[in-house]
């Protein structure tokens, strides 16, 4: 029987992938899909936690899922924002070599 | 096993491989694509899960958009003769001794604590999602709808300026 335990063993293993590909990748674009993993692994145990946990009249049911909602909005504001100032690194320095770009300002 | 177990195993198990496509890949574009593969699985658990609004949203924002702005991003900043980009800085053993230590307190603490579990009954949830969203949570709703309007703003300016330079 498939219970909380298993869906939190698949969102740590998702987050540890994500910090493994943050830590080791030098490609910013790919340091940012290291982060969309983490996030999904956040947003995966609120699910999980609004399906198996106890809810009380001050904790909703459906508080769980509102948060997920809250991580995606936020997941799609940074990535847009991510990606702006990537392209914009990219035209200014024609890489994005996160171990290279060490200063603010040229 | 029942069906449903049966289909668990078989999303988490597409979302973890495609998740460590993600991580060690050294071709960027391939790493992009099977990242659809990992968001699509997570959709997958949260229909599993009975939170049917959310796999939708899921669908929607990640799939039809982060994932969309992220391919742009790789071919963007990628001249396609050298896509196979420069994978890994740091060592890659260390950065998995760092992914393994992460692992083990988080499962470790999921193994340990005693959550209070209470299965409940699986019935649809936009219209108690929507409730939540404009009475309990109202403020970080609105909150929320500001900061999208500054990301707007914001991208449109960082993009825009470095293109007078």
């Amino acid at each position: 029987m498939v219970g909380l335990q298993h869906y939190l063993f698949v969102s740590a293993a998702l987050a540890s992938l994500g910090v493994i590909a943050m830590v080791s990748r030098r490609n910013a674009v790919s340091i940012l899909m290291g982060i969309e993993l983490i996030l999904n692994a956040a947003a995966l145990n609120f699910v999980a936690f609004s399906r198996f946990g106890v809810s009380t009249p001050h904790n909703p049911v459906l508080s769980g899922q509102v948060f997920s909602i809250f991580i995606i909005v936020l997941a799609a504001a940074e990535a847009t924002i991510a990606l702006a100032i990537i392209i914009a690194i990219y035209h200014a320095r024609s890489h994005i070599d996160a171990d290279k770009l060490q200063e603010l300002k040229r | 096993m029942t069906t449903a177990d049966v289909l668990f195993y078989v999303f988490s198990a597409i979302a973890l491989v495609s998740a460590g496509i993600v991580v060690f890949s050294r071709n960027l574009l391939y790493a992009a694509f099977s990242l659809l593969f990992t968001l699509s699985g997570v959709a997958a658990l949260y229909g599993l899960l009975g939170a049917d609004f959310l796999a939708v949203t899921q669908v929607l924002v990640y799939i039809g958009g982060i994932l969309i702005l992220i391919l742009f991003g790789v071919m963007f900043t990628q001249r396609v003769y050298d896509l196979k980009a420069e994978a890994m800085s740091f060592k890659r053993g260390r950065a998995i001794l760092v992914g393994l230590v992460v692992f083990g307190t988080l499962w470790s603490t999921a193994r340990i604590v005693e959550w209070p579990v209470a299965e409940r009954p699986l019935e649809p949830t936009s219209a108690g999602i929507g409730d939540l969203l404009l009475s309990r949570y109202l403020l970080p709703f609105e909150a929320v709808s500001v900061l999208l309007l500054v990301v707007l703003i914001g991208t449109v300016l960082v993009g825009k300026k470095e293109v007078e330079d």
